[in-house]
């Protein structure tokens, strides 16, 4: 985002006005600009780079980018005859390594405290990618776009490196001293006075460590701030059972879900397995096929909505009528009368609740309020879901506390709490409105802070010791199902850093120890045999929670809704699905892609429905402020097409100016606005302000207009005409002046299936891991220059207010008769012997012709030099690069190689053992992190490959086939599942 | 009015025409000879080294196998060089008092590696694979020379592209039976055109496709 003069803000769009063109017949759209016909979609519909002749010489900014991001991984000089090379062996070379070969672990990363499966790819000592754990629960072989990103927290050079009295530089020997102090202080007071901050933790390590610390110091407090908690679940399972349950979902047995604003695709610990189960249920390939259907009531927009067969935006605080509505609806009352939702819409919904029975599902968003949750199990248990989709567990991440965030401030300022130790955590950031933690901090005697940047919080620390990367520590973590996993370091820490588990040891006195013989010690019913099998599995066997077996009582235990929907703008905050609470702000990959509605990069906005900024004249970038309860932030407007109307979404993760990206981004700090733990807010205030910002979106970037793009279908539609697809398509051409190839060994080809993509972005972020795509900035992503070799368009179709949504990832189409291989003057992009585009660097010299001529606009070129090559001052951050891909200069196209190192390095592996590469050997990294597997790739020329079936599919179709260009990459149109109650005219059609 | 032209203009425009046509042969020639000469490329000429390590010694001399050192070369992409511990598996019973030796014994104390001089690099853009050349049978000396003859490490060819480009357009004549990759004074039988043109189509090598341009840049 960046501040414009006035003269330049976006031009005022006319919404009646795009009601109206929408109202007669018309394709699929992007944006409202699009809508409008506005310059600034113009621009980029015009010119790939619009900005080539706009663009100003290189600003400070990007100077202090190019420092912080990316490097080379040995390119000191891109010439064949640098001799003064010094090659460097190991002293005693470990077991098992070979340099040159790349060495697989398995580990968990921490998603808000629960784990996910991870395998990293480790070449030489160093992890340089994130694949998901085919054997773990919560990952299922996939990934999402935050845990890609873990390899580049690690290097980040921003990390606190040394630990810090009252700001200085100290060593770790000083630091145990002090520590050593305050341990013989609280022995003598039994804990007096001490208070732990933690962060949600599902480690039974740390949990066991921190009832050892209790039990040592009695009258030590433990406290747990956590920003994003969602407490309701467990509220109204307490309320109905007597003991805080958490849900566990089987979308694999769901016929029917409804989802009561509940983002259970992208939102949540379960959130991969929760995909991958949901989507299986709706893969369809012949018209006998059967899928599940889900309706969607949200309180923002959120790719569960976009992926939903119907859904209702509302705003936040009418779910719990909707809830009561429906749990009285199944109930058999008449109720439901002040229900705010269409009549037809709840009957429909509750005839296919009642026909699916104990394979519905009612799932409810975590930050729902306990009614909601209350209803929905009762709701459940009367279907008979509850023990079939639904089952209730103990939760993983119990730990019995003494309070908040709150109640740690109220401590202290009765001043029975006078030293603090924060670990992890970053409550200076994370804080809500009303509450002064820097004042309650500051009249502390003694405030630790351990944690893996010198945050906000660090700051104000007399004690910072730096914490170590999870792809540096020995712990352990459980999934949200309960299954425990073990985390294992991939490299020794980088700097001096120190695990929790140290730290808590040091605090009962233990001051030499390590992590590893902490972890060990806690599961002694592990023999050494089953520890092994435990860490190359990533996971401990049968582990996971039993289910909980439960019987709601009939009156919700006296569970009633609040009485506060009513007048006046509901607020509902939501976690950035990057950033989260801000702990990622400092990971340029993260910054930089694109929200997957939105396509706001590097910064966020206040989302407020077409009706609204209609209503108040606001157009997107107005500054409008916010007010609610006493506080109130100024933040850039942008409307949301589908958003529900009198709503402001809000996200958390932005506005923090500690570390050198984040300070780079724009971006509003919501937490000032929030009070308590509240997730939405009603009856707040907004006025707009003079002056505008231009939020930078990536939505108009490389637009394909005016093309049967995204082309769609009902299943009741499909089951008519199987092969929709063709329906109105332009015929394809035969004849071609282009060159014919012929394939006689592979023809590796990709198939995407829409039915099944949710737009999590995870596959964006995949290949920026493993293809080295750098970073490149607010400024350079404003003018349409990010560099993702695969992007994720997002198609709206139908009315402003209550349009459906459809993604479409664009990687490189490796066109057959490729347009960008015969316009090359210099031979740089030339066709394979199995059918590739292939760009070789070297040869580019930048004209970029071929991008022009690139119907699909998925080449992307360097303008500026986005990493360095010099090693000196390129960083740690240069350890996260794939050793297997060149890392590209300034002045080269790039693009999508269907990542050609992987196809070479299963092809020699193949030629070795002397055969032919298997079926699904080659997996690019944009398919193996997608957690609905989306995306088939293989070799075209066997006929029982699985491309080759998902290509035979009657809705397979080829982007842009009238051009001739053959793709090999193709898509399988999408197919909802609309009730036919409800369905709308015309529901076959293409975009 | 004067002449424009001297007597002499005539001489002077053919020398400059000849001139510059010379010129730019000479240039032209430089241009095609130098980069490909020993001078730029660095065939023959050792680096020093911590150590002044002969593999004229261990290979010529002693007959030790390359992968005794050199492991990862029927596997990996790189073949590997010996971690200090390799060495001391002899040096710590021979020679362990040599001063030739002693940035080896300081290396295994202290635990710091050798910094050996690389003799034989490709550009970074270039992505070698060791293991697959050796399995297809290129022998170890046809790209890195007789090392048994050489007393320091020195480069035997130009590793250029157009060098590798040779072998990957006409394999053939480079070939062995791959049980022979790791001889150093092998000799040809009689009928190896034959043996090659079978090993060809035994060992799956599709000269064709060896040429694009990701087998070697990615």
């Amino acid at each position: 985002m960046s501040a414009i003069a006035e003269e330049e803000a976006a031009p005022v769009i006319d919404i009646a006005a795009l009601r109206k063109r929408l109202g007669s017949d018309r394709d699929m759209w992007r944006s409202l600009d699009e809508i409008a016909g506005t310059p600034e979609f113009q621009r980029f519909v015009e010119a790939e780079f619009p900005s080539i002749a706009e663009r100003l010489p290189a600003r400070p900014n990007r100077r202090t980018l190019l420092k912080l991001m990316g490097a080379s991984l040995s390119l000191a000089g891109l010439s064949a005859c640098s001799r003064a090379e010094s090659i460097v062996p190991y002293v005693r070379q470990p077991e098992m390594l070979i340099p040159g070969k790349p060495v697989f672990y398995a580990t968990a990363l921490s998603s808000d405290g629960f784990g996910i499966g991870a395998i990293i790819e480790s070449h030489e000592g160093r992890p340089t990618k994130v694949e998901g754990n085919p054997d773990h629960p919560a990952s299922r072989g996939a990934t999402d776009a935050v845990m890609q990103a873990a390899v580049l927290t690690l290097f980040d050079p921003d990390r606190s490196r040394t630990p810090l009295k009252d700001g200085e530089p100290a060593s770790y020997g000083d630091f145990l001293k002090d520590m050593a102090g305050l341990v013989s202080r609280w022995t003598a007071s039994q804990g007096q006075g001490g208070a732990l901050l933690i962060e949600p933790t599902t480690s039974p390590t740390l949990a066991a460590q921190i009832d050892a610390l209790r039990a040592r110091y009695p009258k030590l407090k433990l406290y747990r701030h956590d920003p994003l908690a969602t407490p309701a679940a467990a509220q109204a399972s307490q309320a109905l059972f007597g003991s805080a349950l958490t849900p566990v979902y089987h979308f694999d047995r769901a016929e029917t879900v409804v989802s009561l604003d509940a983002d259970f695709l992208g939102e949540g610990p379960g959130r991969l397995a929760h995909a991958r189960d949901f989507t299986a249920r709706r893969r369809v390939r012949s018209p006998s096929d059967r899928m599940s259907r889900l309706y969607a009531v949200e309180s923002t927009p959120t790719i569960t909505g976009a992926t939903a067969d119907h859904r209702l935006a509302i705003k936040p605080s009418s779910i719990e009528a909707i809830a009561a509505g429906l749990k009285a609806a199944l109930g058999g009352q008449a109720g439901a009368s002040r229900s705010p939702i269409d009549q037809a819409w709840m009957a429909a919904l509750v005839e296919d609740l009642k026909t699916a029975g104990r394979n519905a599902l009612i799932i409810v968003g975590p930050h729902q309020s306990a009614f909601v949750h209350a209803a929905a199990l009762a709701a459940n248990a009367t279907l008979g879901a509850l023990g079939n989709t639904v089952d209730l567990i103990e939760p993983p991440d119990a730990l019995p506390v003494d309070g908040d965030l709150t109640a740690l401030c109220e401590a202290i300022g009765q001043t029975a709490v006078d030293t603090v130790v924060v670990l992890a955590a970053n409550p200076l950031h994370t804080a809500s409105a009303g509450l002064d933690v820097h004042q309650a901090f500051s009249s502390l005697k003694l405030l630790v802070h351990h944690g893996l940047y010198r945050d906000e919080t660090a700051f104000l620390a007399h004690w910072h010791t730096p914490a170590t990367h999870e792809l540096e520590s020995w712990s352990d973590i459980r999934a949200y199902d309960g299954t425990a996993s073990l985390v294992q370091p991939l490299i020794v820490p980088l700097y001096d850093g120190k695990t929790i588990h140290e730290l808590l040891a040091v605090l009962g006195g233990q001051f030499e120890t390590d992590a590893l013989s902490l972890v060990r010690r806690h599961w002694p019913t592990l023999d050494d045999e089953g520890w092994r099998k435990a860490l190359r599995d990533g996971v401990i066997a049968n582990s996971a929670a039993r289910p909980v077996s439960v019987t709601p009582p009939p009156d919700l235990a006296g569970l009633k809704p609040a009485a506060n929907a009513g007048s006046g703008l509901d607020i509902r905050f939501v976690a950035d699905p990057w950033l989260r609470d801000g702990r990622f702000a400092n990971a340029s990959w993260l910054q930089e892609l694109p929200r997957p509605l939105t396509k706001i990069v590097w910064g966020n906005a206040a989302l407020i429905s077409p009706v609204t900024a209609e209503r108040l004249k606001i157009r997107n970038g107005k500054i409008i402020n916010i007010a609610s309860n006493g506080a109130d932030i100024d933040a850039p407007a942008w409307i949301v097409p589908g958003h529900p109307d009198e709503t402001i979404t809000l996200s958390f993760g932005f506005g923090r100016k500690v570390g050198s990206v984040a300070a780079l981004a724009e971006g509003h700090d919501a937490f000032p606005l929030r009070h308590g733990s509240e997730w939405f807010a009603t009856a707040a205030a907004m006025t707009p302000r003079d002056n505008s910002v231009r939020v930078i979106t990536t939505q108009h970037h490389q637009a394909m207009e005016g093309r049967a793009l995204v082309r769609h279908a009902s299943l009741d539609a499909f089951r008519l005409t199987p092969d929709f697809v063709r329906k109105d398509a332009p015929p394809s051409p035969m004849e071609s002046l282009y060159p014919e190839w012929r394939y006689d060994q592979e023809a590796w080809a990709m198939a995407i299936d829409l039915s099944a993509c949710i737009g999590c972005m995870a596959c964006v972020s995949a290949c920026q891991a493993e293809n080295n795509i750098a970073p490149v900035g607010p400024q350079e992503c404003e003018r349409g220059h990010e560099m993702h070799w695969l992007r994720v368009d997002r198609y709206y179709d139908g009315s402003i207010d209550a349009p459906d949504t459809f993604f479409q990832p664009v990687p490189c189409m490796h066109c057959e008769k490729a347009p960008c291989e015969v316009v090359c003057p210099v031979n740089a992009t030339v066709h394979t012997h199995d059918g590739l585009n292939a760009q070789v660097y070297n040869r580019c010299i930048g004209t970029r012709y071929c991008s022009q001529n690139c119907p699909y606009k998925v080449r992307r070129f360097n303008f500026l030099d986005h990493q360095s090559f010099n090693k000196e001052e390129a960083g740690p951050e240069q350890g996260v690069h794939n050793p297997n891909v060149s890392v590209r200069s300034r002045g080269v196209m790039e693009k999508c190689t269907y990542c050609v190192q992987r196809i070479s390095a299963k092809r020699i592996q193949a030629q070795i053992e002397n055969r032919d590469i298997a079926d699904g050997e080659v997996v690019t990294a944009c398919q193996q992190a997608c957690p609905t597997q989306a995306i088939t790739f293989g070799d075209r020329n066997r006929k029982d490959a699985k491309v080759v079936r998902e290509k035979a599919a009657p809705q397979n179709y080829a982007l842009l086939e009238e051009l001739n260009t053959r793709p090999r990459t193709t898509y399988l149109g999408k197919i909802s599942n609309p009730s036919g109650k409800l369905a709308k005219p015309g529901e076959a059609t293409d975009g | 009015m004067p002449q424009i032209f001297s007597k002499n203009a005539d001489g002077v425009a053919r020398f400059v025409i000849w001139g510059s046509c010379a010129v730019l042969l000479i240039v032209a020639a430089i241009g095609t000879i130098l980069p490909r000469s020993d001078l730029v490329t660095g065939v023959g000429e050792p680096l020093a080294q911590p150590v002044p390590f002969s593999h004229k010694h261990h290979v010529g001399q002693l007959g030790i196998d390359c992968r005794y050192c050199h492991n990862g070369v029927e596997t990996s992409s790189s073949a590997g060089l010996p971690a200090t511990e390799v060495c001391m598996t002899c040096h710590s019973q021979l020679f362990t008092n040599a001063d030739m030796l002693a940035p080896v014994r300081a290396s295994l104390a202290s635990g710091k590696p050798i910094e050996w001089q690389r003799v034989n690099s490709v550009p970074d853009f270039v992505f070698f694979n060791h293991a697959i050349h050796i399995d297809k049978g290129v022998a170890c000396e046809t790209c890195h020379g007789r090392v048994d003859e050489m007393p320091l490490m020195r480069r035997a060819h130009t590793l250029s592209m157009e060098w590798c480009l040779g072998c990957h357009r006409n394999p053939g004549p480079n070939l062995r039976p791959p049980q022979d990759v790791f001889l150093m004074h092998w000799q040809p039988p009689e009928d190896i055109a034959e043996i090659r043109r079978q090993l060809i189509g035994m060992l799956d090598i599709h000269p064709e496709s060896m040429t694009d341009c990701y087998v070697c840049h990615r």
